[in-house]
Protein backbone atom coordinates (compact mmCIF):
# COMPACT_ATOMS: atom_id res chain seq x y z
CA UNK A 1 0.00 0.00 0.00
CA UNK A 2 1.22 3.47 -0.75
CA UNK A 3 1.66 5.71 2.24
CA UNK A 4 0.23 9.15 1.85
CA UNK A 5 2.11 12.17 3.01
CA UNK A 6 0.99 15.65 3.76
CA UNK A 7 3.51 18.14 2.47
CA UNK A 8 4.07 21.11 4.73
CA UNK A 9 6.06 24.30 4.28
CA UNK A 10 6.98 26.79 6.94
CA UNK A 11 8.50 30.20 6.29
CA UNK A 12 9.81 31.77 9.46
CA UNK A 13 12.99 33.77 10.11
CA UNK A 14 13.28 32.63 13.73
CA UNK A 15 15.46 29.51 13.97
CA UNK A 16 14.00 28.46 17.34
CA UNK A 17 10.46 28.66 16.01
CA UNK A 18 11.42 26.56 13.01
CA UNK A 19 12.93 23.92 15.23
CA UNK A 20 9.90 23.89 17.54
CA UNK A 21 7.71 23.48 14.55
CA UNK A 22 9.56 20.56 12.95
CA UNK A 23 9.85 18.83 16.34
CA UNK A 24 6.10 19.14 16.84
CA UNK A 25 5.42 17.51 13.50
CA UNK A 26 7.84 14.69 14.24
CA UNK A 27 5.72 13.78 17.22
CA UNK A 28 2.36 13.74 15.43
CA UNK A 29 0.94 10.49 14.12
CA UNK A 30 0.08 11.96 10.74
CA UNK A 31 2.69 11.37 8.05
CA UNK A 32 4.12 14.71 7.06
CA UNK A 33 7.05 15.99 5.08
CA UNK A 34 8.09 19.36 6.40
CA UNK A 35 10.31 21.87 4.58
CA UNK A 36 11.31 25.14 6.18
CA UNK A 37 12.42 28.46 4.69
CA UNK A 38 14.21 31.33 6.38
CA UNK A 39 12.45 34.22 4.70
CA UNK A 40 9.83 35.16 2.14
CA UNK A 41 12.23 35.39 -0.79
CA UNK A 42 13.60 31.93 -0.08
CA UNK A 43 10.03 30.59 0.08
CA UNK A 44 8.82 32.24 -3.12
CA UNK A 45 11.88 31.10 -5.06
CA UNK A 46 11.14 27.57 -4.05
CA UNK A 47 7.40 27.76 -4.81
CA UNK A 48 8.14 29.16 -8.25
CA UNK A 49 10.56 26.38 -9.08
CA UNK A 50 8.66 24.25 -11.64
CA UNK A 51 10.07 21.04 -10.13
CA UNK A 52 8.96 21.80 -6.60
CA UNK A 53 6.39 19.61 -4.91
CA UNK A 54 3.80 22.12 -3.75
CA UNK A 55 2.69 21.93 -0.14
CA UNK A 56 -0.78 20.98 1.08
CA UNK A 57 -0.41 23.51 3.85
CA UNK A 58 1.87 26.52 4.00
CA UNK A 59 2.59 28.17 7.36
CA UNK A 60 3.59 31.78 6.97
CA UNK A 61 5.14 34.00 9.57
CA UNK A 62 4.06 37.61 9.07
CA UNK A 63 7.20 39.39 10.21
CA UNK A 64 10.08 38.26 8.04
CA UNK A 65 12.98 40.15 6.47
CA UNK A 66 13.25 40.75 2.70
CA UNK A 67 9.67 39.77 1.96
CA UNK A 68 7.08 39.60 4.72
CA UNK A 69 4.24 37.14 5.10
CA UNK A 70 1.52 39.39 3.77
CA UNK A 71 3.53 40.08 0.59
CA UNK A 72 3.99 36.35 0.09
CA UNK A 73 0.28 35.76 0.67
CA UNK A 74 -0.69 38.35 -1.95
CA UNK A 75 1.77 36.91 -4.46
CA UNK A 76 0.56 33.36 -3.89
CA UNK A 77 -3.08 34.33 -4.23
CA UNK A 78 -2.37 35.96 -7.60
CA UNK A 79 -1.08 32.74 -9.11
CA UNK A 80 -3.63 30.04 -10.00
CA UNK A 81 -0.96 27.40 -9.76
CA UNK A 82 -1.14 27.76 -5.99
CA UNK A 83 -4.92 27.51 -5.65
CA UNK A 84 -4.81 24.20 -3.81
CA UNK A 85 -2.45 25.32 -1.08
CA UNK A 86 -4.08 26.02 2.25
CA UNK A 87 -2.41 29.03 3.85
CA UNK A 88 -1.97 29.30 7.57
CA UNK A 89 -0.70 32.54 9.03
CA UNK A 90 1.52 31.73 11.95
CA UNK A 91 2.33 34.82 13.89
CA UNK A 92 2.82 36.48 17.24
CA UNK A 93 1.25 39.80 16.34
CA UNK A 94 -2.49 39.69 16.29
CA UNK A 95 -4.78 42.64 16.40
CA UNK A 96 -8.30 41.92 15.23
CA UNK A 97 -7.82 44.10 12.16
CA UNK A 98 -4.63 42.32 11.26
CA UNK A 99 -6.26 38.93 11.48
CA UNK A 100 -9.26 39.88 9.43
CA UNK A 101 -7.06 41.49 6.79
CA UNK A 102 -5.14 38.26 6.24
CA UNK A 103 -8.38 36.31 5.92
CA UNK A 104 -9.79 38.78 3.43
CA UNK A 105 -6.59 38.51 1.42
CA UNK A 106 -7.03 34.77 1.17
CA UNK A 107 -5.51 33.11 4.23
CA UNK A 108 -7.40 30.05 5.43
CA UNK A 109 -6.08 29.76 8.93
CA UNK A 110 -4.75 32.18 11.51
CA UNK A 111 -2.64 30.78 14.31
CA UNK A 112 -1.36 32.83 17.17
CA UNK A 113 2.01 31.33 18.06
CA UNK A 114 1.57 29.53 21.36
CA UNK A 115 4.10 29.78 24.17
CA UNK A 116 4.43 26.12 24.97
CA UNK A 117 5.26 23.06 22.96
CA UNK A 118 2.23 20.96 23.94
CA UNK A 119 -0.20 23.62 22.76
CA UNK A 120 1.73 23.96 19.53
CA UNK A 121 1.47 20.24 18.92
CA UNK A 122 -2.24 20.27 19.58
CA UNK A 123 -2.82 23.21 17.26
CA UNK A 124 -0.73 21.81 14.42
CA UNK A 125 -2.40 18.44 14.72
CA UNK A 126 -5.81 20.05 14.51
CA UNK A 127 -4.87 22.18 11.51
CA UNK A 128 -3.38 19.32 9.56
CA UNK A 129 -6.27 17.02 10.39
CA UNK A 130 -8.91 19.46 9.30
CA UNK A 131 -6.99 20.33 6.17
CA UNK A 132 -6.80 16.63 5.45
CA UNK A 133 -10.62 16.49 5.60
CA UNK A 134 -10.90 19.34 3.12
CA UNK A 135 -8.39 17.63 0.91
CA UNK A 136 -9.96 14.17 0.94
CA UNK A 137 -13.67 14.94 1.22
CA UNK A 138 -14.27 17.46 -1.55
CA UNK A 139 -15.09 20.28 0.80
CA UNK A 140 -15.17 23.80 -0.55
CA UNK A 141 -11.76 25.34 0.18
CA UNK A 142 -13.12 28.84 -0.36
CA UNK A 143 -15.06 28.44 2.87
CA UNK A 144 -12.09 27.14 4.83
CA UNK A 145 -11.53 29.73 7.54
CA UNK A 146 -10.20 28.89 10.93
CA UNK A 147 -8.75 30.78 13.86
CA UNK A 148 -6.80 29.21 16.64
CA UNK B 1 7.04 -34.88 -26.87
CA UNK B 2 7.40 -32.74 -23.81
CA UNK B 3 9.31 -29.64 -22.98
CA UNK B 4 9.99 -28.32 -19.54
CA UNK B 5 9.54 -24.68 -19.03
CA UNK B 6 11.08 -22.53 -16.40
CA UNK B 7 9.62 -19.12 -15.89
CA UNK B 8 9.99 -16.09 -13.81
CA UNK B 9 6.65 -14.73 -12.56
CA UNK B 10 8.02 -11.37 -11.79
CA UNK B 11 9.40 -10.75 -15.28
CA UNK B 12 6.31 -12.20 -16.94
CA UNK B 13 3.88 -10.10 -14.93
CA UNK B 14 5.89 -6.95 -15.40
CA UNK B 15 5.99 -7.54 -19.15
CA UNK B 16 2.22 -8.06 -19.29
CA UNK B 17 1.61 -4.98 -17.18
CA UNK B 18 3.88 -2.89 -19.35
CA UNK B 19 2.22 -4.06 -22.58
CA UNK B 20 -1.29 -3.49 -21.30
CA UNK B 21 -0.44 -0.10 -19.85
CA UNK B 22 0.99 0.93 -23.17
CA UNK B 23 -2.03 -0.46 -24.97
CA UNK B 24 -4.22 1.81 -22.82
CA UNK B 25 -1.87 4.72 -23.35
CA UNK B 26 -1.28 5.25 -19.65
CA UNK B 27 1.97 6.93 -18.67
CA UNK B 28 3.35 4.85 -15.87
CA UNK B 29 6.23 3.53 -13.87
CA UNK B 30 6.36 -0.03 -12.63
CA UNK B 31 7.60 0.21 -9.09
CA UNK B 32 8.23 -3.39 -8.31
CA UNK B 33 6.22 -6.45 -7.75
CA UNK B 34 2.55 -5.64 -7.51
CA UNK B 35 2.79 -1.88 -7.65
CA UNK B 36 2.34 0.50 -10.53
CA UNK B 37 2.46 4.24 -10.36
CA UNK B 38 0.35 6.19 -12.85
CA UNK B 39 2.19 9.30 -13.95
CA UNK B 40 -0.96 11.05 -15.07
CA UNK B 41 -4.58 11.26 -14.04
CA UNK B 42 -6.28 8.11 -15.31
CA UNK B 43 -9.96 8.34 -16.21
CA UNK B 44 -12.32 5.67 -14.83
CA UNK B 45 -12.89 4.47 -18.43
CA UNK B 46 -9.20 3.93 -18.99
CA UNK B 47 -8.83 2.21 -15.66
CA UNK B 48 -11.75 -0.01 -16.50
CA UNK B 49 -10.20 -0.93 -19.87
CA UNK B 50 -6.88 -1.61 -18.19
CA UNK B 51 -8.54 -3.87 -15.66
CA UNK B 52 -10.44 -5.75 -18.44
CA UNK B 53 -7.23 -6.34 -20.40
CA UNK B 54 -5.58 -7.82 -17.32
CA UNK B 55 -8.48 -10.08 -16.46
CA UNK B 56 -7.60 -12.97 -18.86
CA UNK B 57 -4.20 -13.23 -17.17
CA UNK B 58 -5.72 -13.58 -13.74
CA UNK B 59 -4.35 -10.20 -12.76
CA UNK B 60 -6.60 -7.72 -11.04
CA UNK B 61 -6.33 -4.27 -9.55
CA UNK B 62 -6.62 -4.49 -5.79
CA UNK B 63 -9.06 -2.02 -4.39
CA UNK B 64 -8.51 -1.28 -0.78
CA UNK B 65 -11.66 -2.47 0.99
CA UNK B 66 -11.05 -0.07 3.84
CA UNK B 67 -10.87 2.93 1.55
CA UNK B 68 -14.09 1.91 -0.13
CA UNK B 69 -15.96 1.56 3.16
CA UNK B 70 -14.61 4.90 4.42
CA UNK B 71 -15.96 6.56 1.29
CA UNK B 72 -19.33 4.94 1.92
CA UNK B 73 -19.39 6.24 5.49
CA UNK B 74 -18.55 9.75 4.29
CA UNK B 75 -21.22 9.63 1.59
CA UNK B 76 -23.80 8.46 4.10
CA UNK B 77 -22.88 11.28 6.49
CA UNK B 78 -23.08 13.92 3.77
CA UNK B 79 -26.43 12.51 2.75
CA UNK B 80 -27.64 12.57 6.33
CA UNK B 81 -26.57 16.18 6.92
CA UNK B 82 -27.66 17.67 3.62
CA UNK B 83 -30.83 15.70 3.06
CA UNK B 84 -33.76 16.96 5.08
CA UNK B 85 -35.88 13.93 4.38
CA UNK B 86 -33.80 11.68 6.53
CA UNK B 87 -35.60 11.54 9.82
CA UNK B 88 -34.00 13.83 12.35
CA UNK B 89 -35.01 11.59 15.19
CA UNK B 90 -32.71 8.75 14.28
CA UNK B 91 -29.37 8.81 16.06
CA UNK B 92 -26.49 9.06 13.62
CA UNK B 93 -24.87 5.90 14.99
CA UNK B 94 -28.05 3.92 14.35
CA UNK B 95 -28.49 5.49 10.94
CA UNK B 96 -24.98 4.67 9.78
CA UNK B 97 -24.90 1.17 11.11
CA UNK B 98 -28.26 0.32 9.53
CA UNK B 99 -27.40 1.92 6.23
CA UNK B 100 -23.99 0.27 5.91
CA UNK B 101 -24.75 -2.97 7.65
CA UNK B 102 -21.85 -2.92 10.07
CA UNK B 103 -21.79 -2.37 13.79
CA UNK B 104 -21.17 1.24 14.72
CA UNK B 105 -18.14 0.18 16.74
CA UNK B 106 -16.51 -1.30 13.66
CA UNK B 107 -17.29 1.72 11.49
CA UNK B 108 -16.12 4.11 14.14
CA UNK B 109 -12.78 2.37 14.77
CA UNK B 110 -12.04 2.03 11.07
CA UNK B 111 -12.95 5.65 10.39
CA UNK B 112 -10.67 7.00 13.11
CA UNK B 113 -7.83 4.77 11.97
CA UNK B 114 -7.88 5.94 8.36
CA UNK B 115 -9.06 9.56 8.40
CA UNK B 116 -7.31 10.90 11.53
CA UNK B 117 -10.65 12.10 12.82
CA UNK B 118 -13.75 10.56 14.37
CA UNK B 119 -17.17 10.05 12.83
CA UNK B 120 -18.61 12.47 15.40
CA UNK B 121 -16.14 15.18 14.40
CA UNK B 122 -16.72 14.54 10.74
CA UNK B 123 -20.47 14.99 11.21
CA UNK B 124 -19.87 18.29 13.00
CA UNK B 125 -17.50 19.38 10.23
CA UNK B 126 -20.12 18.61 7.59
CA UNK B 127 -22.85 20.42 9.52
CA UNK B 128 -20.67 23.48 9.93
CA UNK B 129 -19.78 23.37 6.22
CA UNK B 130 -23.48 23.29 5.42
CA UNK B 131 -24.08 26.18 7.80
CA UNK B 132 -21.32 28.13 6.03
CA UNK B 133 -22.97 27.60 2.66
CA UNK B 134 -26.31 28.75 4.03
CA UNK B 135 -24.72 31.79 5.66
CA UNK B 136 -23.06 32.74 2.37
CA UNK B 137 -26.28 32.29 0.41
CA UNK B 138 -27.82 34.79 2.79
CA UNK B 139 -31.35 33.54 2.26
CA UNK B 140 -31.94 32.21 5.74
CA UNK B 141 -31.47 33.87 9.10
CA UNK B 142 -29.21 32.22 11.66
CA UNK B 143 -32.26 31.09 13.59
CA UNK B 144 -33.62 29.38 10.49
CA UNK B 145 -30.23 27.81 9.77
CA UNK B 146 -30.02 26.48 13.33
CA UNK B 147 -33.47 24.97 12.95
CA UNK B 148 -32.70 23.47 9.55
CA UNK B 149 -29.54 21.84 10.85
CA UNK B 150 -31.34 20.48 13.85
CA UNK B 151 -29.63 22.54 16.54
CA UNK B 152 -31.69 23.15 19.64
CA UNK B 153 -31.00 26.88 19.53
CA UNK B 154 -29.10 29.59 17.71
CA UNK B 155 -26.70 29.69 20.67
CA UNK B 156 -25.90 26.02 20.20
CA UNK B 157 -25.16 26.54 16.50
CA UNK B 158 -23.04 29.63 17.21
CA UNK B 159 -21.01 27.92 19.88
CA UNK B 160 -20.34 24.85 17.74
CA UNK B 161 -19.44 27.13 14.84
CA UNK B 162 -17.05 29.06 17.06
CA UNK B 163 -15.60 25.87 18.47
CA UNK B 164 -14.97 24.42 15.06
CA UNK B 165 -13.72 27.49 13.18
CA UNK B 166 -12.53 29.81 15.96
CA UNK B 167 -14.79 32.57 14.70
CA UNK B 168 -18.42 33.54 15.04
CA UNK B 169 -20.87 33.03 12.17
CA UNK B 170 -21.09 36.79 11.65
CA UNK B 171 -17.30 37.23 11.54
CA UNK B 172 -17.18 34.45 8.98
CA UNK B 173 -19.85 36.13 6.89
CA UNK B 174 -18.07 39.48 7.07
CA UNK B 175 -14.78 38.00 5.86
CA UNK B 176 -16.39 36.17 2.95
CA UNK B 177 -18.25 39.31 1.82
CA UNK B 178 -15.14 41.49 2.03
CA UNK B 179 -13.11 38.88 0.22
CA UNK B 180 -15.60 38.86 -2.64
CA UNK B 181 -15.53 42.66 -2.79
CA UNK B 182 -11.74 42.56 -2.97
CA UNK B 183 -11.74 39.99 -5.78
CA UNK B 184 -14.31 42.02 -7.72
CA UNK B 185 -12.24 45.14 -7.24
CA UNK B 186 -9.11 43.41 -8.52
CA UNK B 187 -10.85 41.86 -11.53
CA UNK B 188 -13.28 44.50 -12.76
Amino acid sequence: MTTEYITIYLADDDADDRLFFTDAFDELKINTKVSTFNDGVDLMNHLNDPDAILPNVLFLDLNMPKKNGLECLLEIKKNEKFNDIAIAIYSTSSTEEHIEETFINGANIYIKKPNDFETLKKILSEVVTINWQYHTSNLNKDNFLMRM
Amino acid sequence: MKAFIKFDFNTACKKILKEKLEECGIKHRILGFGEVEFLEKVSPEKLNLFSKLLDPYGIEIVKNQKTILIQKIKDAIVDMVFNENISVNVKSSVYLSEKLNYSYGHLSTLFSEVTYTSIENFIILQKIEFAKQLIINNELSLTEIAFKLNYSSIAHLSSQFKNSTGMTPSAFQRVIIKRKELINKNNP
